[in-house]
């Protein structure tokens, strides 16, 4: 569970080059949750059968989830007064159900524009090989201490 | 280009608005969204415990949009969303694989938020793949509450 009264990050905090990290492994139940949660019933995330026939080697675990992932890395950094901007991401790789996954970013860059203060970050997913298989960039805003 | 899977009559559905369609976000669907990523913050989940931390109510957590308004005379039965509200782009191709997701946000959305949504094909690209030749469209979704742009998401489809 998160601690609900852990510190809030403030733009001060943030240093470049500093990493984050959130390691999950789907299940195929976690699939299903995806499904019902995003409206995406694509049966490549649940039926083996039907996966296989489009040239698949099995069910896979759903692109969009993966970003989800990723910003829910991003949260649970900034907490409650920050925000996440903007996050993008690149489906390169498929992650399978049932295998290890981690979750990374690094701070890239700090700027303050239109009275906001950003943060620049790379963000990806690794698989248990260590390839990335959702590489892509993320921006946040957090509080400063003034 | 004689050989390219891209023809005139695909082109030119590029940039074409799409009619609007209806998103709702709720208490339920925003925990369901929450609960399917495996948040465990209250924030996400609990009304009192989010307004004590400054939202309007329970937030759509990161890369949640709303749940398009499911109607099945006109909705699609494997993906929820609405068919026939834009032009269609007529290939051949049976499979499809979501190739990459980008969202911007202009503002926190929250249960109780009816969004209105527009889309347009922003890109059409061809490409030589593991799987054959994909045909790659970018299509470039804004989200609006009350005539003010809250999100845009660019969402890239590989068809093998």
């Amino acid at each position: 569970m998160v601690a609900t009264d852990q510190k809030q990050l403030t733009y001060e905090d943030v240093e470049i080059g500093q990493q984050l990290e959130l390691k999950i492994t789907p299940s195929t139940q976690q699939l299903v949750q995806w499904a019902a949660g995003s409206g995406d019933f694509y049966q490549i995330h649940y039926d083996t059968e039907f996966a296989k026939s489009t040239g698949l080697q099995g069910i896979i675990v759903h692109g969009a989830l993966k970003h989800a992932f990723l910003g829910r890395m991003l949260h649970e950094w900034i907490r409650y007064d920050g925000r996440v901007k903007r996050w993008g991401v690149s489906y390169r790789g498929m992650d399978l159900p049932g295998q290890e996954m981690t979750c990374r970013g690094v701070v890239t860059g700090k700027r303050q524009e239109g009275g906001e203060n950003l943060v620049d970050l790379d963000v990806w997913t690794e698989n248990p090989q260590g390839q990335k298989t959702t590489p892509g960039t993320a921006t946040v805003s957090l509080p400063s201490r003034g | 280009m004689a050989d390219s899977i891209i023809t005139e009559e695909m082109q030119a559905v590029v940039g074409i608005e799409s009619e609007p369609w209806t998103l709702e976000v709720s208490n339920t669907s925003a925990r369901m969204f929450a609960r399917s990523v495996g948040y465990t913050d209250p924030l996400f989940y609990d009304e009192a415990f989010a307004k004590s931390k400054g939202y309007r109510g329970i937030p759509a957590a990161p890369h949640y949009l709303g749940t398009p308004v499911f109607d099945p005379r006109n909705s699609d039965p494997t993906f929820g969303a609405r068919r026939g509200s834009g032009p269609r782009l007529k290939h051949n191709f049976k499979r499809v694989l979501n190739g990459g997701t980008d969202i911007e946000y202009f503002d926190t959305i929250c249960a109780g938020d009816v969004l209105t949504a527009t889309n347009k094909i922003a890109e059409l690209q061809e490409r030589q793949g593991s799987l054959g030749v994909m045909l790659i469209t970018i299509t470039e979704t804004t989200y609006r509450r009350d005539g003010q742009v809250v999100a845009i998401s660019r969402g890239t489809g590989i068809n093998y």
